[in-house]
């Protein structure tokens, strides 16, 4: 772990910027931000967004819609398109920025055909050898009557299952918001990367407040105590690496885009060295290793109480 | 095969709670009112009918222990990992305290030392790996240790080709464990999947209530999903969907019922011959088994590049040196007796 993160999260709680006034400048010297801050930050309407990313990032996107059952989501959005040399499959969670948009976008909370669009793209990615990346930016999976008369937590659970399996590289990162279950439905990759000033979740700090506070308005001690940046996901091996934001992504867009392009380039390329250079079976010690990477994580004591 | 359990009070009590408080027994001159048809019930008739209303069928909740003395051929039971303990990875602290005290008082009140209860019986003559929930222990809510858990008792279901039976009462994801709760529901759901390109089967029993990161992870993950009349299911909160669609719910949402109309559970199997279904459904996976194996006597795939190895007494011995960090906590660094 380098000098920087320790900085980072030594001093996350030091700071109390931008709390009242407007989002906290994260350059330099300045005073790290907290972890409210950063959810202030990470859910920014200027942030910049995954089709951001894939218009930045890649050539020759082509969108691939619908679930081939109920419908097409807005809000979790995927096809092929041309990355560097390669061609990869993209997900990405899509929130809009105005309000139309983010009425068609559904704020970026998937419904049940969303995460089947997803696990119908891998499952395409697989058959052609296409390494998937995915962009995760979305408050929670879509909590609607007619999801859960659709199934919202079995289309969710049936995306972790085929990727948990999936004989490609994955390398997902966490843009903005990683809000839960929603989140993780595209995110069980063999590299997790979050930027600087995202979050990533069990629930919402303000959910977790009504519940455990029982006051939604203790939303940043919640925030506080849930561990939800990136520098403390990274201690925790929780992710496999932060890509610094020096300043604040809603800022500096195009560095910040150059710099997630920049370590996703990093990972594929590492991946593919370690497992798929010449050997036909390293679709399999992939597989082998990220189910050994998920296996490991947890926090337990074993020998009696 | 109605089993009660009014008999047998004791045999299968959660480990002696240190106040005694904890103890299941309902005194047989107690009367219980049911819920839903509001029936004063004799609770000796009530046991024997294996907790269910004689007259409306209601299904009252079940503790672990009680389930798996209702489902498991007597004395077969044999449980695993039971001293694996939680820590507060986060040192996370709510409004009323800390989870490391809240830890303590939920052992002393449930008589659980978690919320999940594993290991290995018979159901009918048929071999099983079972996991149960114990929605007494903090709502079973799935943490590192109901995860690490589980995940021992799907790789040993593998290991030893036995069919695995989860039973499920959970709120979700255990907040106080922040994100190690959330990659539970990867890390259990990677375990399936292992255990289904063996051909293992998992049966999976949701009963009330079923919710959140347990609904989105390993308990639909399952060759066969079965559900107790009346159990609520469901990915998000009836209050949180009230609350943010500002609808009103359409009569018996989110009930087994509910869910068996919309094509997303087999099965509804009433507790009364749920030890009749089960041990039918076993028989079928022992057949199919049995003649796959005749068709082709070649051994089969199992799952075993998983590199470790689980003894009955829990312990995990590991091949790979990755895995040798199972048990680590990366956060705090108290040691692990066993793993570091
Ligand atoms: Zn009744």
């Amino acid at each position: 772990m380098s000098d920087q993160v320790d900085d980072l999260v030594s001093a996350h709680s030091t700071a109390l910027i931008g709390v009242n006034g407007g989002p906290p400048a994260v350059t330099g010297t300045a005073p790290r931000p907290t972890a409210w801050d950063r959810v202030k930050l990470a859910r920014h309407p200027e942030r910049p967004r995954t089709l951001d990313y894939i218009e930045r990032l890649t050539t020759g996107f082509i969108e691939m819609h619908g679930d081939r059952s109920a419908g097409d989501d807005q809000a979790l959005i995927g096809g092929m398109a041309q990355f560097g040399d390669r061609t990869v499959m993209v997900l990405g969670h899509q929130k809009g920025r105005a309000t139309n948009e983010n009425i068609a976008r559904n704020f970026g909370m998937p419904r049940p055909e969303g995460y089947r669009k997803a696990e119908r793209l891998m499952t395409h990615a697989a058959k052609f050898g296409l390494p998937v990346v995915s962009f995760i930016d979305t408050p929670g999976a879509d909590p609607g009557i007619s999801s859960e008369e659709r199934g919202q937590g079995v289309a969710i659970a049936e995306s972790l299952l085929t990727m948990a399996d999936l004989p490609v590289p994955l390398v997902a990162v966490v843009i903005g918001e990683g809000g839960s279950g929603g989140a993780l439905a595209i995110g069980v990759a063999d590299r997790l990367l979050m930027l600087e000033n995202a979050i990533y979740a069990v629930a919402s700090p303000e959910g977790c407040a009504a519940i455990l506070w029982k006051d939604a308005a203790k939303a940043p001690e919640a925030a506080e105590t849930m561990r939800i940046t990136a520098p403390e996901l990274l201690r925790f091996e929780i992710i496999d690496a932060v890509i610094p934001e020096p300043t604040p992504a809603h800022l500096a867009a195009e560095a910040t885009i150059k710099a997630v392009g920049a370590a996703i380039a990093h990972h594929l390329d590492a991946l593919e060295s370690a497992y798929l250079r010449g050997d036909p079976r390293g679709g399999d010690r992939l597989r082998a290793d990220r189910y050994a990477k998920f296996r490991r994580i947890g926090s337990w004591r074993d020998g009696p109480f | 095969m109605v089993r009660s359990f009014f008999h047998r009070h004791g045999k299968f009590q959660p480990v002696a709670p240190d106040d005694g408080r904890a103890e299941q027994k309902i005194p047989d001159d107690l009367w219980v009112k049911c819920p839903r048809c509001q029936e004063l019930l004799y609770s000796k008739q009530l046991e024997q009918n294996a907790r269910v209303c004689p007259k409306c069928a209601y299904h009252f909740r079940l503790r672990a222990r009680e389930r798996i003395f209702l489902l498991a051929d007597d004395g077969t039971f044999h449980e695993w990992d039971k001293d694996i303990a939680p820590r507060d990875p986060l040192g996370f602290a709510d409004g009323s305290g800390t989870y490391a005290e809240k830890l303590v008082t939920t052992r002393r009140k449930s008589g659980e030392t978690e919320a999940l209860v594993t290991g290995r019986a018979t159901i009918g003559g048929h071999r099983v790996a079972l996991a149960v929930c114990d929605f007494d222990f903090l709502g079973a809510s799935m943490g590192s240790v109901f995860g690490e858990k589980l995940v021992r008792a799907i790789e040993r279901a593998g290991d030893r080709n036995i069919p695995l039976l989860t039973i499920s009462a959970s709120g979700g994801a255990r907040m106080h464990e922040g994100m190690f709760s959330l990659m539970q529901m990867a890390k259990s759901v990677a375990a399936l999947a292992r255990l289904g390109n063996a051909g293992v089967p998992h049966i999976s029993l949701l009963t009330d209530p079923c919710y959140g990161g347990v609904t989105a992870s390993y308990a639909t993950v399952a060759d066969v999903i079965l559900a107790e009349p009346g159990a609520l299911i469901g990915f998000a909160g009836p209050r949180v969907i009230e609350q943010i669609t500002k609808q009103k719910l359409p009569e018996g949402f989110q009930t087994a019922e509910f869910l068996l109309q919309h094509g997303m559970i087999d099965l509804i199997a009433e507790r009364t011959s749920l030890r009749t279904t089960l041990t039918t459904l076993l028989a079928h996976y022992g057949r199919a088994a049995d003649h796959q194996a005749m068709l082709n006597p070649a051994p089969r795939h199992r799952p075993s590049e998983v590199a470790l190895t689980l003894t009955e007494q829990g312990v995990v011995a590991a091949h790979v040196p990755a895995l040798s960090l199972a048990g680590r906590s990366v956060s705090h660094a108290e040691p692990s007796p066993h793993h570091e």
